[in-house]
């Protein structure tokens, strides 16, 4: 009987957790995006070379990194799913892939657009876009394979074999800028020297970093919760929570009239 | 303020065109994913409800010939 209900706590207590934590999540994500977008795009100087162009960056830089933090995410998750066999974890590829794939999207459309007045280009096949382009697919074919299966499990298994093979593309993207001859510029910012841009440019880009990096949860969380009610559709709890959610409109009337 | 005046800042210095696109591109991006996933919950609310009236519906006709088997069997 414990065997049974292990799991089923499991999902439900998953499912409950993301949606205490999922409010505060999206009001940083909002707040901070609007923080580090409008400073980036009013206030920030202008480029001295590439002029008001550069403004790209606010949102180029933050998804290119976190369509790659997507992905190492969702490669852990995958390792975890394949070794400890943990449906959740199965869950959370499904749930990441999509975000990864639409971080992953707007950094190569963001670097187009920006290709275009500094580079004279939309695009060129050199190693950095060609990886990302990569990216996109790996992540399109992470979702395919995911869904391919009758068996939803031998699907997440395919899909995560796929994810973590896919990891080896990340230090290719990483270091493409330098193993390569790119009209791609290198990273602007390094853990390791200081970084290459004046402070008052520099501070919107870490609060525009900071709210990507917040949007992207809020994102897999919701993605989650949806997954989990996908996979226990026929659960007790789940037809309680969609069909009559009593307790959870309850709770908002109380919060209501004691405020 | 980096720019003198509005128009000036949608001009972004002979930018505009680019750094719009690229702004409107992206939020036009996360707002369909959003919307996606905001819709995938009514999807599973259908789902929900079409399983449970399947079910009902089993149970019932399992009732239902469960009473004529035992109605035979009384008649034997």
């Amino acid at each position: 009987m414990w065997r049974w209900l292990h799991p089923y706590a499991k999902g439900e207590a998953t499912y409950q957790l993301l949606g205490r934590w999922l409010p505060w999540v999206t009001a940083l994500a909002l707040l901070s995006l609007t923080v580090g977008l409008v400073w980036g795009l009013a206030f920030g100087p202008a480029d001295y070379q590439q002029g008001d162009s550069y403004r790209i960056i606010y949102i180029h830089v933050p998804a290119a990194i976190f369509s790659m933090g997507a992905y190492a995410g969702m490669a852990i998750m995958a390792f975890i799913a394949l070794v400890w066999q943990i449906r959740t974890a199965e869950w959370s590829i499904a749930a990441i892939a999509p975000v990864g794939a639409v971080l992953t999207f707007i950094a190569l459309f963001t670097g187009a657009a920006w290709g275009k007045p500094m580079w004279g280009t939309w695009w060129v096949w050199d190693a950095r876009l060609t990886s990302e382009l990569i990216l996109l697919f790996l992540y399109a074919g992470v979702m395919a394979l995911y869904y391919a299966f009758e068996d939803a499990r031998t699907g997440a298994k395919a899909a995560g074999i796929l994810a973590l093979v896919g990891v080896v593309n990340l230090p290719i993207i990483h270091f493409s800028v330098e193993w390569w001859n790119t009209l791609h510029q290198g990273a602007t910012i390094t853990k390791f020297a200081k970084p290459s841009m004046a402070t008052e440019m520099l501070w919107p880009l870490l609060i525009s970093l900071l709210a990507f990096a917040l949007m992207t949860a809020a994102f897999v969380m919701l993605r989650l919760r949806h997954e989990i009610l996908r996979h226990e559709l026929h659960r007790p709890w789940v037809r309680e929570e969609l069909l009559n959610p009593k307790s959870a409109s309850a709770d908002i009337n109380s919060q209501q009239e004691q405020s | 303020m980096a720019f003198d005046s509005f128009r000036d800042f949608i001009l972004m210095g002979g930018y505009g065109f680019f750094v719009w696109l690229s702004f409107g591109v992206t939020f036009l991006a996360l707002f369909a994913l959003l919307l996606q996933s905001v819709l995938t919950r009514r999807q599973l609310q259908r789902d929900c409800a079409r399983q449970q009236h399947r079910q009902q519906r089993l149970a019932k006709r399992q009732a239902a010939t469960q009473n004529n088997s035992v109605q035979n069997s009384a008649k034997e």
